[in-house]
């Protein structure tokens, strides 16, 4: 713990600032989401209308869109941050993400058989279920294969076979599907979009998604005691399998509910941690909730940043988040290529 | 384009809208093949007629194993396949997208005069033409708007657009400035609030390209009427004058508001 406290002497100050730093940014960029839209509506007019519910079509755009919108951005930038940071902090991996190895692209799997199957249209909660299982199930496959003792190419290679499987076998379910419009949606579910969203896909997804996060969040102190090593954790007291149940099923919760709504939208989860990581001094409990607030902002902007790039195509998020997210990764391999050489 | 002299024997369509305009005017056993899209009803006015026909896939194999006179194609169909069965020999006749009921009336004539009844087209489009001009609705426009899934719309230059003029609605889509085919985001639909919302009819099986049709903020416009568009909206063919009596009858609900 010695050598613990002298790294944490300097950004003891940094927390408080980088918390009101994060989230000032967070609220700018969530009423910058619900002001910018192709209705180009005034600045006090929506607000108004957002507050009071005055003016009709003005608070169907402000209530049943554009917040609608917002909040599924806010929310699953902030899943997608966190369950980054707590499996980069679990597998002591940086390469570890929800969209790199696999869970996204099985929770989207899950969330399109829950679809094309009519699952979901049976009872309100199969659509995220569906998801969070698939989730889950490549949470459970990337740790047998690649746990802690993995290593990254165990992981990446895990991650890799995970995902392709699960991209051929949503591809082949949308192809067979007999609605035209639902093979046009393969894009849709490997990038994911907050269009057209409404409240229903708040109330469906987001119980879940807060769920999740509550559980990853409660990991902060496991995971710092476990970047001793797995032997001194347990001296410490932490409970290496619960630990690891709570991560899996806070990552199958979260990911799963987000990627039902939104699809997958990658990368979050890895550039956020690493971009938090120097800010907080390296400390899992202190990354967690940074991160999420990181993700969240990044989520946040990416939609706000396609809608004004293309207000009338529908640009996909994860089309923005991997522009940005693809080269740091590529930065990411340089570095480690030239630790490990 | 100005067809044979003789009427050809066997005549195979690779076009949906083609398909429906050989149906209404050939003679029997005439034409030997139609697409297999005119079996869908969501998508075909004549899915019925079509059942008596073999289908193809509009493949150039399949095709010119039919051994065909004629073939009756879009100019948007797969321009290899026409190349291939046009360099083996085989008259392919090419229409392009009818984007108005005036054009729509002109391919009539020329599918016609392609299967040799030069006359029986000339008939049809007559009659055609002035049922259109019987379904004219002048004065004041009610606006409308198409609202498909994606938030497709469709604006100036289109079958539809004409349409709604004919039967005295303005178009919404167009008044956006959506020329063809465009997207009409959700939000602008919606602050302008139309009398009427033209939607498809969904497709089995979920896809969330069509979840934007039900979406809670449309459901909200207690004003606006929906009609749902069907496979009459498709083509240029007598089919899309029940659209006309359709949107007429609707217009002639709406008394005198604007």
């Amino acid at each position: 713990m010695a050598g613990l406290r002298v790294s944490v002497s300097l950004p003891r100050l940094v927390p408080g600032l980088l918390g009101a730093l994060l989230g000032g940014l967070v609220a700018a960029l969530f009423v910058a989401s619900l002001l910018i839209g192709p209705a180009g509506l005034g600045l006090r007019e929506s607000l108004a209308a957002l507050v009071t519910g005055r003016g009709e079509a003005v608070v169907l755009v402000m209530r049943e869109i554009r917040l609608p919108r917002a909040l599924l951005g806010l929310l699953v930038g902030a899943v997608l941050g966190l369950s980054g940071a707590a499996m980069q902090g679990y597998l002591r991996n940086p390469l570890a993400e929800p969209g790199l190895i696999g869970v996204s692209a099985t929770a989207a799997l899950g969330a399109v058989l829950a679809l094309q199957t009519g699952l979901a249209a049976l009872f309100v909660g199969a659509l995220p279920l569906m998801a969070l299982a698939g989730a889950g199930v490549s949470v459970l496959l990337i740790l047998a294969l690649a746990g802690p003792r993995g290593g990254a190419l165990a992981l990446i290679l895990a991650g890799i076979a995970v995902s392709a499987l699960a991209g051929a076998a949503t591809s082949l379910v949308l192809n067979l599907s007999p609605n035209p419009f639902a093979a046009m949606e393969i894009v849709y579910w490997m990038m994911g979009s907050l269009a057209d969203r409404s409240m229903a896909h708040v109330w469906l997804a987001a119980p879940l998604m807060v769920a999740g996060m509550a559980l990853l969040l409660s990991l902060g102190q496991g995971l710092d005691a476990l970047t001793l090593g797995e032997d001194a954790a347990q001296a410490m007291g932490v409970r290496l399998v619960r630990l690891r149940w709570t991560l899996i099923c806070g990552t199958a919760l979260a990911v799963g509910a987000a990627v039902a709504v939104a699809g997958a939208v990658g990368f979050v989860g890895l550039v956020v941690p690493h971009l938090m990581r120097p800010l907080v001094g390296g400390m899992p409990s202190r990354l967690l909730p940074a991160a999420a607030l990181g993700g969240a902002a990044m989520v946040l902007g990416a939609d706000v940043a396609v809608r004004l790039v293309a207000p009338d195509q529908d640009l996909k998020l994860g089309v923005l988040t991997a522009l940005i997210g693809a080269p740091f990764f590529l930065h990411l391999i340089w570095q480690m290529r030239r630790v490990e050489a | 384009m100005a067809g044979p002299v003789h009427p050809p024997a066997r005549v195979v369509s690779i076009n949906l809208c083609t398909d429906q305009l050989a149906m209404l005017l050939s003679d029997p056993g005439q034409l030997i093949s139609v697409t297999h899209l005119a079996l869908d009803p969501l998508v075909s006015s004549m899915a019925a007629e079509a059942s008596a026909y073999p289908v193809n896939r509009g493949q150039a194999e399949q095709v010119f194993l039919l051994q065909p006179d004629l073939v009756l194609a879009g100019t948007y169909t797969a321009t290899a396949t026409v190349d291939l069965l046009r360099s083996l020999g085989v008259d392919v006749v090419q229409v392009p997208p009818v984007t108005s009921l005036a054009e729509a009336a002109a391919q009539i004539r020329l599918i016609g005069a392609a299967l040799g009844h030069r006359a029986r087209g000339e008939a049809m489009a007559r009659a055609f033409e002035g049922e259109v001009v019987a379904l004219t609705r002048r004065g004041p426009r009610v606006t409308a708007a198409f609202h498909y899934p994606n938030g497709y719309t469709t604006g100036k230059g289109t079958l539809a657009d004409d349409v709604l003029g004919r039967t005295g609605f303005s178009n919404l889509g167009a008044e956006a400035g959506v020329t063809g085919g465009g997207i009409l985001p959700l939000e602008r639909l919606v602050m302008a609030n139309p009398a009427v919302i033209v939607s498809s009819t969904l497709y089995p099986g979920a896809s969330r390209s069509e979840e934007v049709l039900g979406h809670p903020a449309l459901r909200a416009l207690k004003a606006a009427r929906g009609v749902a568009s069907d496979a009459d909206w498709v083509c240029g063919t007598p089919h899309i004058l029940r659209v006309l009596r359709r949107m007429t009858a609707l217009r002639d609900t709406f008394a005198a508001v604007p």
